[in-house]
């Protein structure tokens, strides 16, 4: 169990190319905390820094109360999931599992019960003795998941663990690896590109774009307070919709002239309105026109898609009403408004 | 219950293409065996005989004495030079060879790919460079390092200057690039070293790899004639295919030169590097084209 500290981390490569600013956080013990954000982001290359497979270039890294910027990783007592699993394919599940033990001269009959212990959690007592190959991928992320746990490491690092998986099994996994951290209450940093992923694990979680952080934040804050258009474009699907307005005679216009809201005070000129699609209600008095082009039936919930003063927009309506495509009026929640400048920054 | 029976009436016809198919590695097979036969048959004769009409195709009863006399008979003046003498010394030689190039061209392409190295690429292509270099080549100097060090007539002497393997470096490099990164950090992590990783992961993961390198480097040194004549000059040191070469010299002399027993001799040569091309076959086929991780 350890506290994380980064304090003004930087990765430069020897290219010249900057994949991660100055970066500063804190993880409290027993966090479970979510990298997230789009391909090259560099999410990846922080949790590698933190591994200790990526060298850190400027700043320092605190697991627990040592700076192990130049602690060797097997040295920084952690444990890694990896998105392709990286099991030893010569190796049995037992011995893929006990690797770590067995390299740190743990005694063999310590090693037989962690082994059999990690098995029972993670129900693997049946596989102990096949190969990888002849694992599910699901059972293969089991047994990466056992070889981290059975190290009782200060710290989980996640790379993209569910990745390699399909839809449903990746649902069924996500609970499984959260509620298995909720129970040994380690330490742990998740790094996904997938924002559902995140909103449902995180205690915390940390947005990345560009190798900068955009906003940490508890899944509800990054969702209903996001800091930046980018947060609120990546976060939430379909995602928050983002027109532009402007703000004039005190109220936020959109193109057209449609007035949406009293203004915040004091801001003119134009800005970025963001409303998550699920905080529009159809409503034939609405202030707003909704042209709908293309209604996504998705079971439990519909989203119709179409133009509010000619720009995309999308809302969210429940199964038990039925609405046609055309034109018809729509009602936002003032409170639930978001207001961003120029620079996708919020006002 | 429907009882459903087929009869074939109608016979599968002739695919002419499936006999041409046939018809041709027929004929290559017999292009390669025939001339083998055609030896084997004469360890059969009498020498005198062979001398007299050549090949026939009639199959005598001298097998057992030539064998006898390829196995343990010494042609030279020391009585050293018996055919199981000769055999044990090239399997010394293939053996070796074959050993000593898989973990030297290993060690090699590890440092190559899995460090850092400064030059590593400039390195690589220096060793790659060595292939324009055969030992044809560099015979001389060759010569001169090994008498110098006194290796002359010594196994080490045989071996040790041919270990050195660019083709062996090449393949491991390219096995060892394709073996994924996370498997390394995995290994990192769990705590295992740079040699540890060496010998517990790659080692294990390159199996069907060094299976494949061990045939082609073992038939490589079993068949090594110019190295072994310039290296050894006592019969007790003669390979195989050396000392077959030191039998029918006598063909000069004016003795009935001993067909039989040098043929069977060369038969005998033969055998140990097919044997291990059928015994690794399915290896070697995985080695080279599948990648079992």
């Amino acid at each position: 169990m350890a506290e994380v500290k980064l304090n003004s981390v930087r990765k430069i490569y020897p290219n010249g190319a900057e994949a991660v600013t100055p970066s500063s956080f804190h993880i409290q013990d027993g966090e479970f905390v979510v990298l997230v954000g789009p391909s090259g982001c560099g999410k990846s290359t922080l949790l590698r820094m933190i591994a200790g497979l990526e060298e850190i270039t400027e700043g320092e890294l605190m697991i627990g109360d040592r700076v192990v910027n130049h602690t060797d990783p097997a040295d920084r007592d952690i444990a890694m999931v990896f998105q392709n699993y990286a099991l030893y394919p010569h190796m049995t599940v037992k011995k893929n599992i006990a690797y770590g033990l067995k390299n740190r001269k743990t005694p063999g009959d310590e090693i037989e019960r962690k082994v059999a212990e990690a098995a029972q959690m993670l129900n693997l007592g049946d596989y102990l003795d096949r190969k990888p190959s002849q694992l599910s991928g699901g059972q293969r992320q089991r047994v990466a998941m056992g070889r981290a746990i059975v190290r009782d490491p200060a710290l989980f690092l996640f790379d993209e663990p569910l990745s390699n998986l399909d839809a449903k099994l990746r649902n069924q996994m996500r609970i499984e690896i959260k509620a298995l951290q909720r129970r040994l209450g380690v330490t742990s940093i998740y790094v996904t590109h997938d924002q559902v992923e995140a909103m449902t694990m995180a205690d915390r979680i940390i947005v990345l774009n560009g190798g900068r952080i955009e906003q940490i934040g508890s899944p509800s804050e990054i969702y209903h307070n996001p800091t930046s258009t980018f947060v609120a474009s990546f976060m939430g699907a379909p995602p928050m919709n983002l027109l532009d307005a402007r703000i004039a005679d005190g109220t936020v216009q959109l193109d057209g002239g449609a007035h949406v809201a009293a203004a915040p005070n004091g801001k003119t000129g134009p800005v970025t309105l963001g409303i998550r699609p699920e905080d529009v209600k159809l409503d034939a008095a609405g202030a707003l026109h909704f042209d709908i082009d293309l209604i996504e039936e998705l079971g439990a919930h519909r989203l119709l898609h179409g133009k509010v003063a000619g720009q995309p927009f999308t809302t969210h309506l429940l199964k038990d009403v039925t609405v046609e495509p055309g034109r018809h009026g729509v009602r936002i929640d003032p409170s639930k408004l978001c207001l961003f400048d120029t620079t996708g920054s919020r006002l | 219950m429907v009882d459903i029976s087929v009869t074939r009436t109608a016979r599968r016809p002739i695919r002419w293409t499936v006999l041409l198919d046939h018809a041709v590695l027929i004929a290559g097979s017999l292009f390669m065996l025939l001339p083998l036969l055609i030896v084997l048959q004469t360890t059969t004769m009498p020498d005198t005989d062979i001398i007299q009409h050549g090949p026939q195709l009639k199959i005598g009863d001298q097998f057992d004495e030539n064998l006898q006399k390829a196995m343990v008979q010494a042609s030279g003046f020391s009585g050293e030079n018996t055919g199981l003498r000769m055999m044990l010394n090239s399997f010394i030689l293939g053996l070796g060879f074959a050993f000593g190039k898989i973990v030297l061209g290993m060690m090699a392409a590890y440092a190559l790919v899995y460090f850092r190295l400064r030059f590593a690429t400039i390195a690589f292509w220096l060793i790659f460079t060595t292939l324009l270099l055969p030992l044809e080549v560099r015979i001389l100097p060759s010569y001169k390092v090994v008498q110098n060090l006194g290796m002359l007539n010594t196994y080490h002497g045989l071996i040790v200057p041919l270990i050195a393997s660019a083709t062996a470096t090449f393949f491991f490099r390219q096995f060892f690039r394709s073996v994924p990164e996370e498997l390394v950090e995995a290994a990192r992590i769990d705590g295992a070293g740079p040699v540890k990783f060496f010998v517990d992961i790659l080692v294990p993961l390159s199996q069907t790899m060094i299976a494949a390198m061990f045939i082609i480097m073992f038939v490589y040194g079993w068949n090594q004639y110019l190295w072994p004549t310039m290296i050894t000059t006592e019969e007790s040191m003669y390979t195989l295919v050396r000392g077959i070469k030191q039998i029918t010299q006598v063909l000069e002399g004016a003795a009935v030169p001993e067909f039989g027993r040098s043929n069977l001799l060369a038969i005998i040569a033969v055998v140990p590097p097919v044997a291990i091309v059928i015994f690794f076959q399915s290896w070697f086929v995985k080695g080279l084209t599948e990648s079992d991780k």
